[in-house]
């Protein structure tokens, strides 16, 4: 029994002691190609982004508000990796730091994670 | 930033309608570009989008309306006809008793009663509170009651997975889609692509607008001839009405 | 096998480990179906724009309308105090259970975004005939088995009858809703009825009865006992009933819409030209599983035996019925201009063609497997096997 509290002990130990070892999971490689300042403040971006996204969607889907701010293509055309076009893939802003969390959004199963010209629409004659 | 853009916009539609004005052109359409809603306001029910296709003037053989939804939609060609997308398709008739042939796009007719809408398990499928019917691939779950129920076959199911989305338009396997109306365009005071497509391939056999507007183009039409709604027994109260049928 | 000492049911521990792996393994097919379509897309499967649900929905709906229709055993025996059909309740309420959840995997591995499952439970519109019965199918689960749990639980034999109760009328509901599904639609000809949904109840009380018989069957032949030959007799008289009065429904429901010139065309279809769907009709759901099993049950000297196929064919003849009702109703051109002929990319008036691919059976069989696997495992820990009271039996007679 004592066997087994010393073991499970100096497992732990073992754990905890290399969690904090630099570089086992590597940190997200965050590159911002155009610095300047995000529509809200650093810490309320990264926490909240996700309810951020997600007003704005119901708004834009179901009232047609279309304004820019929390809209997820002004995140994409800022953010884009200057190398790849795109959010996503390697080095990819949101992909970067969603595989570090392990948390995977399915924004990707129909947004285009690369910002693209709007489409010319001309006033209606 | 967004909000200089905001006033931008409404400074150069005001310099528009003023233009308008100025040049006498006709009255709809400085109503119209006046019409354009702010990025900020949520779309209302005092507006009735619709479309009039004029089947006399529609030409059988040409596909310059599915071409452009394609294209403006990020649909791609319509490769494998079972499974494709098709928003918009033309249909070539011929009168049984008659033999009188023509031939008309058809798509989603924007139902103010949309039998999708009804049915739909989640909410997904709903109608705009200015009568464009959509879906919300987000609570989207793939089941195709809507498709069933849809009695114009307008709804297509996304069969396979995509990557070249129009950023404006997303759309991603196992969801059902339709047409949206150019709801992206339309919002931003612009046309659907189809409508634009038609005009500048000289037919004008398509015309959008606002039917709850008594000066818009489609409105003064809708009163002056006889329109005919596609399945008008269903009582489904269509946005969508054809000519010459 | 006298009343009060219940009987064992026979261990045989290699035999009931193969069910079980015979039951994984088609689980398994299933499972890898699955992936393959959520991962590829339904472009892999036969299913396109035009036939939008295809084989699955084919078992998935059979399996949910026998679901609840096998729950009759149980309600003869609770509500209408019948007691060899009470000596069956538990066994029904399982079968019931066992059924719905087959039914409904099925039903939700084959959506296109099964992954958003939570959001089908989270998401409502209540105007929708389909998330009705999201609700009548989760409360069918909760009703049947607190029911079950009265049974079976003797402190709380008495609150069997109205769970009992309750179960019936929600049973009779979510059929009637799971036919609505159907009726509502009313842009296809085939469908749009209100006929629908009274037909589909009477369809799940044959379909059930007659999957509560070849389990019952199945489960007396494993432990070397016989049914008892009154019990028998009775039990495939009910079955004959059901059955005469699905084929009654079935021509009524044809005769009604070939009286109206706009139907026509459908029923001459389905009737006479349909190809695959007249010879699933005439062959599957009429001969198969209306007069063969009426011609069995009826022929004289009835055995276990040939009450356990007559059975098999009312099942063939259901999954036959769903094919013509789900797909055929598919396949005949959806009409949007009468009166014209039409052409397009998009299929428009020509007759959909339907080939489905291995993977949608094994969908669909693997839902089987699943109310298989519960019941075999449901049946070894528990006692499900139907105790008779023959005291009581002889009494009645």
């Amino acid at each position: 029994m004592k066997a087994i509290a010393i073991a499970v002990l100096w497992g732990l130990t073992f754990a905890v002691a290399h969690a904090a070892e630099p570089g086992r999971a590597p940190l997200p490689a965050i590159e911002i190609a155009k610095p300047g300042q995000c529509v809200e403040p650093k810490d309320v971006i990264r926490r909240d982004h996700m309810k951020f996204l997600r007003h704005q969607r119901d708004l834009t889907m179901h009232e047609g508000i279309r304004t820019k701010k929390h809209s997820l293509n002004e995140c994409i055309s800022c953010h884009a990796s200057p190398k790849t076009g795109s959010v996503i893939g390697e080095g990819g802003f949101c992909q970067s730091c969603h595989d570090y969390a392990a948390v995977k959004p399915d924004c990707w199963d129909c947004h285009q994670p690369k910002p693209g010209q709007k489409s010319v629409a001309g006033a209606r004659p | 930033m967004s909000e200089r853009n905001d006033d931008r916009r409404k400074f150069l539609a005001a310099a528009a309608a003023g233009a308008g004005f100025v040049a006498l052109a006709p009255g709809i359409r400085l109503v119209e570009i006046a019409a354009a809603k702010p990025d900020n306001e949520a779309v209302t029910a005092r507006v009735r989008w619709g479309m009039l296709i004029d089947t006399t003037r529609c030409q059988t053989g040409c596909t310059e309306c599915v071409s452009a939804c394609n294209k403006e939609n990020h649909l791609g060609e319509v490769k494998k006809p079972r499974t494709d997308a098709q928003w918009i398709r033309k249909i070539d008739l011929k009168e049984l008793k008659t033999g009188r042939a023509l031939s008309l796009p058809m798509m989603c007719q924007h139902c103010a009663n949309p039998p999708c809408v009804d049915v739909c398990p989640t909410g997904a499928s709903f109608k705009r509170a200015d009568g464009i019917v959509l879906v919300d691939r987000h609570i989207c779950i793939g089941c195709r009651y809507c498709m069933m129920a849809c009695p114009y076959k307008a709804r297509s199911f996304v069969h396979e997975p995509h990557t070249d989305q129009n950023p404006e338009v997303p759309r991603g396997q196992g969801c059902v889609e339709g047409c949206t109306l150019c709801v992206h365009r339309v919002d931003r005071g612009g046309t659907p692509a189809c409508v634009e497509a038609c005009a500048a391939a000289g037919h004008n056999a398509m015309l959008f607008g606002d039917l709850n507007d008594p000066e818009s183009a489609i409105a003064k039409r809708v009163r002056e001839v006889k329109t005919t709604q596609v399945r008008a027994d269903l009582k489904l109260d269509l946005g969508v009405r054809y000519e010459g049928i | 096998m006298a009343s009060a000492s219940y009987v064992e049911t026979q261990s045989r521990p290699a035999a009931f480990w193969g069910l079980l792996a015979a039951g994984g393994l088609f689980l398994l097919a299933a499972f890898a179906a699955f992936l393959h379509f959520e991962h590829s897309g339904h472009v892999v499967t036969g299913m396109d724009n035009q036939i939008v649900w295809g084989m699955p929905h084919v078992f998935a709906v059979f399996l949910i309308v026998a679901a609840s229709g096998v729950l009759n055993v149980a309600s003869i025996g609770s509500v209408f105090g019948k007691p060899i059909y009470k000596a069956r309740a538990p066994l029904s309420g399982l079968l019931a259970l066992a059924m719905m959840a087959g039914g409904l995997a099925v039903l939700a591995a084959d959506l296109g975004r099964p992954d958003r499952l939570i959001v089908a439970m989270t998401h409502f519109n209540f105007k929708s005939i389909f998330a009705l019965n999201m609700m009548f199918y989760s409360g069918f689960f909760a009703i049947v088995a607190a029911y079950l749990v009265t049974m079976m639980d003797r402190s709380l034999n008495g609150y069997s009858k109205i769970v009992g109760f309750l179960a019936f009328f929600w049973r009779l509901a979510l059929t009637t809703a799971t036919g609505s599904i159907f009726g509502f639609l009313i842009a296809r000809t085939a469908y749009g009825s209100a006929l629908m949904a009274p037909m589909f109840i009477i369809y799940s009380f044959a379909y059930g009865l007659a999957a509560f018989l070849i389990v019952q069957g199945s489960m007396y032949a494993w432990n070397g006992l016989t049914l008892d030959a009154r019990i028998l007799a009775r039990m495939k008289n009910l079955l004959a009933v059901f059955v005469g009065a699905a084929l009654y429904f079935t021509a009524v429901m044809h005769l009604t819409s070939l009286y109206f010139a706009k139907q026509t065309d459908y029923e001459r279809f389905l009737l006479l030209d349909g190809g695959i769907y007249t010879t699933a009709f005439w062959l599957g759901q009429v001969v198969v599983g209306g007069i063969l099993p009426l011609a069995l049950i009826f022929a004289p000297g009835a055995t276990q035996t040939r009450v356990i196929a007559a059975s098999v064919l009312v099942v063939l003849g259901g999954l036959a019925q769903m094919f013509v009702t789900i797909v055929g109703g598919q396949a005949f051109p959806l009409e949007i201009f009468p009166g014209y002929a039409v052409s397009s990319t998009f299929q428009d008036g020509i007759v959909n063609s339907y080939s489905p691919v291995l993977g949608e059976f094994a969908l669909g069989f693997g839902g089987i497997a699943l109310a298989f696997l519960i019941t075999v495992v449901a049946v070894r820990v528990l006692r499900f096997l139907p105790q008779d009271d023959f005291a009581a039996l002889k009494a009645e007679d």
